[in-house]
């Protein structure tokens, strides 16, 4: 189980460091969101199941959402996309 | 010991040129003020041919960065003093970290009999089963309540920053929604499909959360961000018009301004007194029923309420600018 801990460790730490060297926004969002749910993981293991709803909930869900709405707003998702069009 | 006046000295007093000059008979700036008109003033060619010059070479001198003594200054001091700041806030965090107590010593501040006593008495006190809810909606009730203020404070901003206040038109929220949602397929099979079947079930399970609060794992901030969730869902799948039906503004203002008076009437005998415990004059009833410990299932429903509504006007106001 131990081993089990260790490699969500590791993933958790990979993750936090690629959110803020990726280049792109998107993707940090989505690597972003995957953090949240390995965490709310950890937190189960931790045995605090009120937390990890919460940071399922919040973390992966609203948050993450409200990130995709302000890439729109500022019109950074679309600007993407006339990229890979061209 | 009155005296005539002439009509030249009436007219100098000074009420008789105020009412003049209110009246707009006579401009008491004429003749004053000299004023030169256009055309008279020439102007000199040479005069202005070095002012250019001395704008131009001025303008060279300031933004030529190779040769700019103060500019290149700044720019290694600027680079200096930001790495001196880091350094020095690195070794004060390390000096602070040196004076922490050490882990795990039984003498530590955290180790203290507030944590024990919350294990042993939290039951029978709060008559709560889950734990972790009897310990922030009754011991830490007021905690809680500056949590739900904050989220109904931070909506307040967020409706300051994204208003939409224009009515119709262009500019208006419904051209801003339309603008917003232009790249987007319209009525897609797929999400209302998945929306019509998941909706209901996020619904119910936020719902459970909530009530069950005080029983097992959740309570008011997780439940209402699932049941948030699930509306933003259904606002995704169906658009604006249909949640409309049930959600406006008045609706989060009177459930949020509902929900946090009721919570404050509720609680606020304990606060004044400060407290940690008062009888509230509720029964707890059997632990492990759903009517039981006393408010911390109306506080519970209060919180889940006012972050259900939050997080849904979020997304609203960040969408198209209003409900």
């Amino acid at each position: 189980m131990h081993i089990f801990e260790y490699i969500l460790m590791g993933f958790l730490i990979i993750c936090a460091i690629s959110v803020s060297f990726s280049k792109n926004l998107l993707n940090s969002i989505l690597i972003f969101m995957s953090y949240s749910l390995v965490m709310s993981i950890i937190w189960i293991l931790l045995e605090s199941p009120d937390l990890a709803i919460t940071e399922a909930a919040v973390g992966a869900g609203v948050t993450s959402v409200l990130f995709f709405v302000t890439l729109k707003k500022i019109h950074a998702l679309r600007e993407e996309e006339e990229e890979t069009d061209e | 010991m009155s005296r005539k006046l002439s009509e030249e000295e009436y007219n100098r007093q000074r009420l008789v040129r105020m009412k003049h000059w209110l009246s707009g008979e006579k401009d008491l700036y004429l003749d004053n003020v000299e004023v030169v008109l256009d055309g008279e003033c020439e102007p000199d060619k040479r005069k202005l041919e070095s002012y250019e010059h001395d704008l131009d070479e001025m303008k060279t001198r300031t933004y030529d960065t190779e040769h700019n003594r103060v500019y290149r200054f700044f720019q290694r001091f600027y680079k200096m003093a930001a790495v001196l700041c880091c350094v020095a806030l690195v070794f004060i965090l390390i000096m602070e970290v040196s004076y922490l107590p050490p882990i795990g010593s039984a003498s530590n501040p955290a180790s203290n009999e507030v944590a024990a006593k919350y294990i042993e008495d939290g039951l029978q006190d709060t008559g709560a089963v889950n734990i972790v809810t009897g310990m922030i909606l009754d011991y830490r009730a007021f905690d809680t309540f500056g949590e739900s203020n904050v989220l109904f404070i931070a909506t307040c901003t967020v409706l300051i920053l994204m208003r939409n206040d224009k009515k119709k038109g262009k500019g208006s929220a419904e051209e801003e929604e339309r603008r917003d949602s232009h790249y987007e397929p319209k009525k897609d099979a797929i999400l209302q499909m998945g929306a019509r079947i998941l909706v209901p079930i996020i619904m119910l399970f936020g719902i459970y959360i909530i009530l069950n609060g005080h029983l097992s794992p959740g309570g008011g901030f997780s439940g209402g961000a699932i049941i948030g969730a699930g509306l933003i869902l259904y606002l995704n799948a169906f658009g604006f018009e249909k949640t409309e039906r049930f959600f406006t503004e008045k609706t989060y203002k009177v459930v949020s301004f509902g929900s946090l008076l009721f919570y404050c009437l509720a609680k606020s005998y304990s606060f004044y007194t400060g407290a940690h415990h008062l009888e509230s004059g509720i029964p707890l009833g059997t632990p492990g029923a759903i009517i039981s410990s006393g408010l911390i299932l109306p506080l519970n429903i209060c919180v889940g309420l006012v972050v259900a509504c939050t997080m849904y006007a979020f997304f609203a106001l960040f969408r198209k600018g209003g409900f």
